[in-house]
């Protein structure tokens, strides 16, 4: 049997460290290690979106990157985007637009529209639909996950002048 | 979905990586795992061993050297898209590089991996051909360089030898030439059904030189030749390039799968074809 | 205290901080302690004898703790899964959760590992020898049903499940030799994955001291589940086993079903005395949840000289899969052939049904279930019609639809519809969209070679299932009234429980925005408790857009009995005959009296206290209703979807769509609208890109989303939608549903826009999913025969 690795990175700004197999997963160590559930596994092929988690800053499939492949990274997962008394504005813009209804797909969504306004502070209606093209959702045809973005990113443009 | 068991290694170093290799016949080197990780979930691969080369700093930077672009095998799809430097210089690049799969992928995959994969429908092998790229396949021995065109020689097959590491990209300047890029998507993996890559110098609507790079539509990416041979120094018009693509489209080995049989696949390569070499030689 | 009502309010959703913020509760979130895994492992075959299963290398793996194969639970006397709607003479071969015989689609289990974690037994599986003996097997309905086609099961003589018919089928034979002009078509009705982003995923737990279960699942229907699973499959006392359905990530019929692995989990708690947890991998979700549609059909359309509609003629194959789950013969007869006359008075229609087994996934209830089947047949034959006679399709409608003053109408195909106006609807969707000047656009764009298709239908649903004793008599092998259970708190503070399910349809905001309106107290002080049979009353679940047909007015009817007794309260506490106890502004007071007042809390404590009480009244504030509908409800509208073709490549997108949808009053906007942005996405994915493709041997070809495709954002647009307003005149709150309308729909809507969109090319009707090859092969073929070429 493969011998199990120490791992040390920062999670939701905690530091953690943790004896791993190599084959676990990220998602998996973040959701059966640490008990952040709120990130999902909704396929094996790395279409779905739905586990997509901040490492160093940009948006990644954490079904597709092992969690030894973390060492000294820095994870940002949907419970470290934003809490109840603080919500995200993307996270607020969900809630408003009524951009969810199930919520599996939601936590990824809201991490992949971060991502986008983070290199894109003004996108089009084009540009969030391209930017959102590997993150599935069943529920909501996306129209209103589109007009999440768009409060999100007017929102956040005001606190930012 | 577990992958099987294996020991995972860090390469720091280039000269690590071999190393690592050298110890275990089964190893695998990991870059970004977009196609490597799904395939061992499934267990289609079950390497011993993953040596992780995704974090070497020596192969992670763009840079201009006189008239060559050098690009580290390890450079992400990201990196390429959002790369000032291949903008202004190469912009067929980033636009390719925009359209691989989605942002999430875009971020973790690493040129270096999609190009020794060699998936028969990935983007960069038809603008590395269409650009006169070569590679710089480094091993414990030293290093060769090969044309991309040479590269790819059948269904995820390449030129790498055992223990032959791609470590580097390089593309010449192309002042004063135009460069296009199309793609027909898959629109449930959105990897290439046809892609389509062309570098075209034009005088006075004349094509002075002319490169064209194909991907997706056979089992590995290669040259039209007699697409080129048909527009050397023709004078470009939206006629001859489509004629040029009817007529100077042959591919043997045609992929066929229930989403493009080989029939319609072969329709698709000439009006993705056209497409490309008009917006190339920007006719509208 | 309120005065203004929440009902017609878009109120936020109050299930929404949990799921933004990642603190959601699916069943895969769950970990209990000491708590194991099981993964299963699947046929290959799609037909193959099992001759031998050697399972000891699997077994010697440290942590594998069981395997389980169809024998053991057939020796711990576990009965097969049963079905829930009968016809006469059907075919029901046993279903075990493992097969112990053979294996019957590829997806079949075959065994169960139990193992300390997922990883060991994901590795175990990879150990576990099995013999098979491949056979031949038959994956398209009419082949099944062809001589010397494989048998599938032992039971069914050549594969045939049921035959159903509705109609006299001499009568509209002789209507259709009178008539003056028909159309006919031949169609597929392609078969889809239901891909509710949450795959399904079910955990076990046994309590030795109690002899008690708890399932934590994937659940549309906790109820069902339960009955079921003790009444039928596992032989626990109902009374013993308590079915959680938390949050569930999405359902779309695909949950309603009882399934093998839930009976597995069981099963391996009790044997191990440990929770068990499977949970489904992608893969898994495409070969084992229940498909949807896949019908083979004929069908005919007559009109009389004025262009009329007088009958039409049906025969479909609907392919049953190589089992029956739930509700599945329901499916591809009353919920299809019962829905044939659409919005228009047609005088006769016979269908025949013929129902085979096959080597596939089972086939069940998928988003609309049958519905959306009929519309696209309809709204094709009206649309084929309405190009025979060289009338504009809009027109066509028009002239046929039911008069606004013929309800009730009993249509030739049993149901009645209890109230309709379908012409207001044609024309705000016609506005909405700028129809005439489309029209013109697209005559101009076809001139350049470009091509734009204007798909336009009109449609009607039943839904809200509905009259206990009418689906009774049709087969049903369940009620289908729905429970609601009001308890008011000593603090004022209100518990509402109800026997259907939410999981994605925001029943915790809108049930609690009406239950709040007609207590007169404020929505936050009303929480909705669902999903768990430990919890509410008995109930149904939800499908079939009955949740608020049936179950909130069920709730409705327990907030009149909560008022009731709150007004003999206060009379007591008021020292007033109840009579003159009147509600208004959130307070009980005596008419005429604005200061002689209790509010709710005042007598909902005073209910809990009983200290000044009237003697003839129990305490407590609570109630209770069952309610059992008199018909269903019938929601319509009209959908126009505007595509556009690109004849290079056959690459089709959706450009702009407009809908009306009727669904009587809306309690909530946002939410209802979400209900159709989500439906309509569906219904696009039919038609344009979804397609679960077997092939010879039985594989299925396309079995993740590498190749399966769903519709993703970049194919969808900014959807606008408007509404008309017939309340349902025979249930309290006069609502209708709006969960599956958006499919229902949007599905004929598109096709009907692409097959217009070809329409240079002399193409009358093409299936879906009209992916780009397809339609590049129409347009070749009509080329060859010189039509469609620009400007001719």
């Amino acid at each position: 049997m493969a011998d199990k690795v120490n791992i040390t990175l920062s999670v939701n700004s905690k530091t953690r460290q943790s004896q791993v197999e190599a084959r676990q997963l990220l998602v998996h160590y973040l959701r059966d290690t640490l008990g952040l559930t709120g990130t999902h596994v909704g396929c094996d092929t790395s279409q779905c979106g739905a586990c997509t988690v901040f490492v160093d800053g940009q948006a990644v499939k954490s079904c597709t990157i092992f969690a030894v492949q973390c060492q000294g990274s820095e994870i940002t997962t949907i419970e470290g985007i934003g809490d109840i008394g603080k919500l995200h504005p993307i996270q607020e813009g969900f809630w408003e637009k009524h951009g969810l209804q199930c919520g599996f797909c939601t936590p990824g969504m809201i991490i992949a529209a971060a991502d986008l306004l983070d290199r894109n502070s003004n996108p089009s209606e084009q540009e969030i639909r391209h930017a959102l093209e590997g993150n599935f959702c069943r529920c909501t045809g996306y129209h209103n996950i589109v007009k999440a973005v768009q409060y999100a990113a007017e929102k956040m443009q005001a606190a930012g002048d | 979905m577990y992958t099987s068991e294996f020991d995972y290694r860090r390469a720091n170093t280039l000269a690590e990586a071999f190393e690592l290799l050298a110890q275990d016949p089964e190893a695998k080197l990991l870059a970004g795992g977009h196609s490597l990780i799904p395939a061992m979930k499934l267990r289609l691969a079950n390497p011993s061993m993953l040596v992780d080369i995704s974090q070497l700093s020596e192969l992670k930077g763009i840079g201009l050297e006189g008239e060559v672009i050098t690009i580290g095998a390890m450079v992400t799809h990201r990196n390429i898209e959002f790369s000032s430097l291949l903008k202004s210089h190469l912009p067929i690049l980033p636009e390719a590089a925009s359209l691989i799969g989605d942002p999430a992928v875009r971020n973790k995959g690493t040129i270096g991996g999609a190009l020794a994969h060699a998936d028969p429908a990935a983007d960069y092998p038809a603008v590395m051909i269409a650009l006169d790229a070569s590679f710089k396949l480094a091993s414990p021995n030293g290093s060769r360089v090969l044309r991309a065109e040479d590269f790819f020689q059948g269904l995820f097959e390449t030129a790498l030898a055992e223990g032959e590491i791609l470590s580097e990209i390089h593309i010449p300047l192309r002042a004063g030439y135009q460069m296009a890029y199309e793609k027909f998507a898959h629109p449930a993996s959105r990897y290439a059904v046809v892609g389509v890559g062309v570098l075209m110098k034009t005088a006075n609507g004349i094509c002075q030189d002319i490169r064209v790079g194909l991907t997706g539509a056979a089992d590995y990416a290669r040259r039209l030749n007699k697409v080129e041979d048909a527009l050397n120094g023709q004078s470009l018009s939206k006629t001859v390039t489509q004629t040029a693509s009817q007529d100077a489209v042959d591919v043997d080995s045609l992929l066929s799968d229930n989403f493009a049989p080989s029939d319609y696949r072969q329709h698709l390569l000439t009006v993705i074809c056209s497409r490309a070499l008009n917006r190339a030689a920007q006719l509208s | 205290m309120a005065t203004e009502k929440y009902f017609g309010q878009s109120l936020k959703r109050v299930e929404d901080p949990r799921f933004i913020t990642g603190t959601g509760s699916y069943t895969d979130d769950i970990s209990l302690p000491h708590m194991v895994h099981a993964a299963m492992l699947r046929s290959p075959y799609a037909h193959a004898k099992l001759s031998s299963i050697n399972t000891s290398a699997a077994l010697d793996m440290p942590g594998v703790l069981k395997i389980l194969v169809g024998q053991d639970l057939l020796d711990a006397k576990i009965g097969s899964i049963p079905t829930g709607w009968l016809h006469p003479g059907i075919k029901l071969p046993p279903h075990y959760a493992i097969t112990p015989d053979k294996a019957r689609f590829v997806g079949d289990i075959v065994a169960a590992v139990i193992a300390e974690t997922r990883q060991i037994a994901e590795d175990a599986l990879q150990l576990i020898e099995v013999d098979y003996e491949p056979l031949d097997s038959v994956t398209l309905g009419s082949d099944a049903l062809k001589d010397g086609a494989p048998q599938i099961h032992q039971e069914a003589e050549d594969n045939r499940c049921f035959t159903w018919h509705i109609g006299d089928k001499i009568e509209i034979d002789a209507m259709f030799a009178k008539a003056a002009h028909s159309v006919s078509v031949t169609l597929r009705n392609n078969r889809l994955v239901p891909n509710a982003i949450e795959p399904r995923a079910s955990l076990a737990q046994y309590s030795k001291a109690s002899d008690e279960f708890t399932l934590w699942t994937t659940s549309q229907n906790p109820h069902i589940h339960r009955l079921m699973l003790a009444a039928f499959i596992m032989g626990i006392p109902e009374h013993k086993l308590r079915v959680i359905a938390p949050d569930v990530g999405g359902g779309f019929g695909s949950k309603i079903y009882q399934y093998p692995e839930e009976v597995i989990v069981l099963h391996a708690s009790r044997l191990l005395g440990r929770p068990v947890k499977w949970s489904a991998r992608r893969t898994e979700s495409f070969l084992s949840d229940s498909h949807g549609r896949d019908h083979e059909t004929e069908a005919e359309m007559c009109v009389n000289a004025e262009g009329k509609v007088l009958a039409m003629r049906v025969k479909t194959i609907a392919n049953m899969g190589a089992y029956l789950t739930t509700f599945a013969p329901a499916v591809p007869t009353y919920l299809y052939g019962c829905l044939l006359s659409g919005t228009y008075p047609f005088k006769g229609i016979y269908c025949e049904v013929h129902a085979p087994f096959t080597n596939t996934v089972p086939v069940d209830a998928y988003r609309g279930a049958g519905r959306p089947e009929a519309t696209y047949l309809v709204e094709r034959l009206m649309d084929m019609m309405a190009g025979k006679l060289g009338i504009d399709p809009a027109e066509f409608r028009r002239q046929n639809f039911i008069p606004a003053d013929a309800f009730p109408y009993q249509t030739p195909v049993a149901l009645v519809y209890d109230s309709g106006n379908y012409e207001p609807a044609l024309d705000k969707a016609m506005e909405m969209i700028g129809y005439q000047a489309l029209r013109e656009k697209q005559a101009a764009l076809r001139q350049e070679g470009r091509y734009l298709g204007i798909g336009i239908i009109s449609f009607l649903e039943a839904c809200g299932l509905a009259p206990s004793a009418l689906v009774g008599s049709l087969g049903a092998q369940a009620g289908q009234w729905e429970s609601a259970l009001i308890r008011a708190m000593p603090t004022g503070k209100i518990e509402v429980f109800t026997g259907t399910h939410s999981h994605g349809q925001g029943h915790e905001t809108s049930f609690a925005q009406v239950v709040a309106d007609e207590l007169q107290v404020p929505v936050a002080d009303v929480v909705l408790i669902h999903g768990d049979t430990g919890r509410m009353p008995y109930g149904w679940g939800s499908y079939g857009s009955r949740s608020a047909a049936v179950g909130l007015n069920a709730i409705k009817l327990a907030a009149d009995k909560i008022n009731h007794k709150a007004k003999r309260i206060a009379a007591h506490l008021l020292e007033a005959a109840v009579e003159d106890i009147e509600h208004s502004q959130g307070n009980f007071h005596v008419k005429g009296f604005a200061d002689k007042s209790k509010s709710f809390f005042d007598i909902a404590l005073q209910a809990h206290l009983a200290h000044n009480y009237p003697t003839d009244l129990e305490p407590g504030l609570e109630a209770s209703h069952f309610y059992d509908p008199s018909n269903f409800v019938y929601p319509f509208g009209t959908h126009i979807a505007v595509v556009e073709l690109d004849g290079d490549t056959g690459q089709v997108k959706l450009i702009d769509y407009a809908c009306v949808d009727d669904c009587g009053p809306i309690i909530n906007p946002l939410i209802a609208e979400g209900q159709v942005h989500g439906g309509i996405a569906q219904g696009l994915g039919q038609a344009l890109l979804e397609e679960a493709i077997y092939d010879d041997s039985g594989q299925l070809l396309n079995a993740s989303f590498l190749e399966y495709t769903m519709p993703r954002a970049d194919d969808t647009v900014m959807f606008k939608l408007g509404h008309t307003i017939t309340p349902s005149p025979h249930n309290p709150l006069g609502i209708k549903g709006i969960g599956e309308a958006g499919t229902i729909a949007s599905t004929a809507a598109i096709a009907n826009a692409v097959v217009d969109a070809l329409k240079p090319f002399g193409i009358d009707h093409l299936d879906m999913p009209y992916t780009p090859s397809k339609l590049w092969r129409a347009m070749q073929t009509a080329k060859q025969r010189g039509l469609g070429q620009a400007a001719d």
